[in-house]
């Protein structure tokens, strides 16, 4: 019996995860290495790449400044009543529900060039969807939960007494964050930044339907998979695509060794 | 520092936690705030640290209203319940926290650090995380950290409740007399009678929001204000119709008044140990408790249960048989009133000269 | 500096800056869909749903969907189990796998799934030969999704089973229970708020996916198109109205979700 389960569980991890992932390295290295060179030097591929990294780094430092600031005042602000921070506090989850060509949808509806928000920008001359500010607004929609999520908890854990002793001592917000609270959420925020870059990277739909897809100019590196799948180009989708996915296991080796630094503290 | 309150209010949601209070602290002293959990001790501490604002009422240090001014410049140092100690601090950050907030000189921060932790006998220990330390040697950090920015006045929540009973009782003396050395004003919340009594100079009862009295804690004993403060100090026992007891037939004047007795105020033995036999009942042993230093003795008299103390040294009761009981005094109290009277049978209504 | 903070229109910018970006960001975007499926009638509502390839791509959602959680439901609740109650070689290399498809940007899934069981590689082969067709069809839509959703039920069961306390399992040997039955009445129920919130998520997700499966999909409208699909699909064409009647209904399904998640969750930790 026992043995049953395990060799089945090989079997769904060998099927699921390992023979894809297996493939798709052999894939971008039918050509050899050289194709796979050759696939990611190609102007639009650098470019995507470029683009994926920009979307990332700003989403990440947004997300992450936002996100600590709103866990703080959903877990510890009396000037928000108890039902405002319910009603909050489950607000926040729904970029979950919500799937990411909606989202991507959702930000052309408000800012596109056919509605009123986006007229008006685009009256002063900054250009939101089809263009980079709209893509890291439709990232940020689709992270916001998993800073706050990851920080919060640790919030109610560690309670407000610390931060209260350090009042009564003489320290103000600004020291008693840094001194008091900081340390004790530090590896839940490195957890969400490990999230947020993770989920940025990857993001597909959203930036799909907000971005346009242009090449050169808003194409990040899913979107440029999709277009080389469409384009029959197998070969090189696979190379960007290994690409992506060596920075997601590293990713997720990243998040083994921050679950255990969690866990510690 | 001399602390004033008047008219405190404080609600949370529809809970009315903390009831007009008022009260005045002589500098120096070392009050304790007694009463049972979630009687609203716990908030007056809180608001006098600045850590809660109140709906109504003014709280004064040295004659200055302090409403409007944050913890941080309250001057106070706060002992909280679990000492909320800085967990990723040293016992020396720790307890330079409020120095280095202040901007200390270096030199001034080591040597304060230094002072307090002789002076909480915590030499040898200020490398260490408080995780690495006892329940006790927390509560000596979280003493000294609070003590370390020379507030004016410390306030400590339940700083016993986390020890274990050996250790706390070592702790009680240690603090009194560490307080008494600083010199500084202290207000302390507890729910164990027995650590107020012997800790504190003078005891507020906080009950339901209420301040329900404040003296010596010899004044409270002595002479409780109110039913609930009767009860909540010593012992003793409820009498629902206090004209039952020989002695207190007059009580109340005919109106319905119950009487509270404290084991003190009972005496029992054989008739002729008591000089005025007649204001004496009999009654019955119902148990025998052996309490180490005393028996503890249960009698029934009309139906009634009293409790009493008896010396060891007195001859050794049985239980069932049959012996006399003098209820000296009682709690008194009614709709309208309470009051401490003697039983009025005691002193010999014809004093016969032999 | 410090005082400069401390002054009380900085902390009223402050907090109105973090709740205005919260509700702009989340709250803002969400009505605008509402708004934008109604804003041209009620009819025109109608309309845009009772297209054929719309509802049609809706109802083939669900089904694959509903499809894809079942099988998490039972391979997850199967490998969550051996995670934890057996001792292997390779155990901690496969807990760090689970969380793989969280980790993979969901377009690699997909063209990882089209290179495997594409019609060049050697599944797809056989399976052609065999007279089937995976890739472009409805079961490829099914492996994405499953691909995608993989980790949910397992990390949803997995706490609850390493909270299980061993002994009662014990106490109900000792009472004489075999062991189907002590599977059945001991350890299913206090794994079950795990598998129904685990396996709904799942299913919210998969009701959700994009990426992978506009890869593998061939989006063949009434047949393999779902609804996600056909959404981008009206956003290319510029019909923003008919996107955002789709929407409204994948959305309001997952609201719903979420809500019974919740729900779920609530009555698990009261009788716990």
């Amino acid at each position: 019996m026992r043995k049953l389960w395990i060799g089945l569980t090989y079997l769904v991890f060998f099927l699921l995860i390992a023979a894809p992932l297996g493939k798709m390295t052999a894939g971008a290295f039918s050509q050899g290495p050289v194709g796979l060179w050759n696939a990611l030097v190609r102007p639009e591929a650098l470019h995507a790449l470029m683009m994926t990294g920009f979307v990332v780094v700003v989403v990440t430092l947004l997300n992450t400044l936002f996100g600590i600031m709103l866990a703080l005042y959903l877990v510890r602000a009396r000037w928000i009543g108890r039902r405002l921070k319910g009603l909050l506090n489950s607000i926040v989850d729904l970029p979950y529900a919500v799937s990411p060509v909606i989202g991507g949808l959702m930000i052309v509806l408000l800012l596109g060039p056919d509605s009123a928000l986006g007229a008006l920008f685009e009256g002063i001359g900054l250009k939101i969807v089809y263009a980079f500010p709209g893509m890291v607004i439709a990232t940020l929609f689709v992270t916001f939960p998993l800073m706050v999520r990851e920080i919060m908890p640790v919030l109610q854990e560690i309670g407000s007494q610390q931060e209260e002793a350090a009042s009564t001592l003489g320290a103000y917000g600004w020291t008693t964050f840094w001194r008091v609270t900081w340390p004790s959420i530090r590896w839940a925020v490195v957890y969400g930044v490990i999230l947020t870059v993770a989920r940025s990277l990857g993001e597909f739909g959203a930036v799909l339907v907000v971005s346009g897809n242009i090449m050169n100019k808003t194409q990040t590196a899913t979107t440029l998979v999709y277009q080389d799948v469409e384009n029959f180009n197998v070969t090189a989708a696979g190379g960007v695509a290994l690409v992506l996915a060596a920075f997601s296991v590293g990713l997720l080796l990243l998040m083994e060794w921050t679950k255990r630094r969690k866990g510690v503290h | 520092m001399h602390v004033e309150v008047r008219g405190l209010n404080k609600h949370f949601g529809d809970f009315h936690a903390v009831k007009d209070v008022e009260f005045g602290i002589t500098k120096g002293h070392l009050i304790g705030l007694l009463g049972p959990s979630g009687g609203g001790k716990t908030s007056i501490l809180r608001m006098l640290a600045g850590l809660e604002s109140p709906d109504s009422g003014e709280i004064i240090f040295h004659g200055q209203t302090v409403n409007n001014l944050p913890p941080q410049e309250r001057g106070i140092g706060f002992v909280f319940q679990n000492y909320a100690l800085f967990k990723h601090m040293t016992v020396f950050e720790n307890i330079a926290f409020g120095l280095k907030v202040k901007k200390a000189s270096k030199t001034a921060i080591r040597d304060r650090v230094t002072e307090l932790v002789e002076l909480t006998g915590l030499k040898g220990f200020e490398k260490r995380y408080p995780h690495q330390l006892s329940g006790g040697q927390r509560q000596r950090v979280a003493f000294a950290r609070a003590l370390a920015p020379e507030p004016q006045l410390l306030l400590l929540d339940e700083p016993f409740a986390a020890i274990d009973a050996k250790i706390r009782q070592e702790l009680r003396s240690w603090l009194r007399e560490l307080i008494e050395r600083v010199g500084i004003t202290s207000i302390f919340v507890t729910h164990d009678q027995d650590e107020a009594i012997e800790v504190a100079d003078e005891i507020m009862i906080i009950n339901q929001g209420r301040l329900e009295q404040k003296g010596t804690p010899w004044d409270i004993y002595k002479e409780p204000k109110t039913p609930f403060v009767a009860t909540f100090i010593g012992e003793s026992t409820l009498i629902d119709d206090a004209s039952e007891l020989k002695g207190f037939n007059n009580a109340g004047g005919g109106k319905p008044t119950k009487a509270l007795i404290r084991p003190e105020y009972i005496e029992v033995g054989s008739l002729n140990e008591f000089r005025v036999a007649s204001a004496t009942e009999q009654g019955i042993v119902k148990h025998l408790h052996f309490r180490g230093s005393e028996w503890l003795i249960e009698i029934e008299v009309n139906g009634h249960k009293l409790v009493t103390y008896r010396s060891l040294e007195k001859e050794t009761l049985q239980i069932g048989q049959e012996i006399s009981v003098l209820v000296h005094r009682a709690y008194l109290f009614n709709e309208d009133d309470s009051w401490i009277q003697e039983n009025n049978l005691k002193d010999d209504p014809m004093p016969v000269f032999i | 500096m410090n005082s400069l903070l401390r002054h009380k229109g900085w902390t009223w910018g402050f907090r109105t800056t973090i709740l205005l970006y919260f509700v702009v960001l989340i709250v803002l975007p969400i009505l605008g869909v509402y708004y934008s499926s109604f804003s041209l009638g009620f009819g025109n509502f109608a309309e845009s749903l009772s297209d054929p390839i719309a509802w049609k791509s809706v109802l083939l959602t669900l089904k694959l969907a509903v499809i894809a959680a079942l099988i998490n439901v039972l391979v997850g609740t199967m490998i969550a189990w051996v995670l934890i109650r057996y001792n292997f070689p390779g155990k901690v290399l496969l807990n760090s796998l689970v969380d793989l498809p969280f980790a993979l940007p969901t377009a690699v899934g997909g063209l990882m799934i089209l290179l495997l069981l594409g019609p060049g590689s050697l599944i797809g082969g056989i399976a052609e030969k065999l007279g089937f067709e995976i890739v472009f069809h409805q079961p490829a839509i099914v492996i994405a999704m499953v691909f995608v959703t993989f980790p949910f039920v397992i990390r949803a069961v997995q706490p609850l089973l390493e909270e299980l306390d061993p002994s009662e399992e014990e106490a109900a040997y000792t009472m004489g229970a075999k062991g189907v039955r002590v599977f059945r009445q001991v350890i299913l129920p206090s794994m079950a708020p795990g598998i129904i919130g685990g396996g709904m998520l799942a299913f919210s997700r998969a009701l959700a996916e994009f990426g992978a499966v506009v890869l593998v999909a061939g989006n063949i409208p009434g047949r393999t198109l779902v609804s996600s699909v056909f959404i981008y699909g009206e956003v290319e064409s510029d019909n923003p109205v008919g996107a955002s009647a789709v929407s409204i209904i994948l959305l309001t399904l997952s609201f719903l979700i979420l809500w019974l998640i919740n729900m779920v969750q609530m009555r698990g930790r009261r009788s716990s």
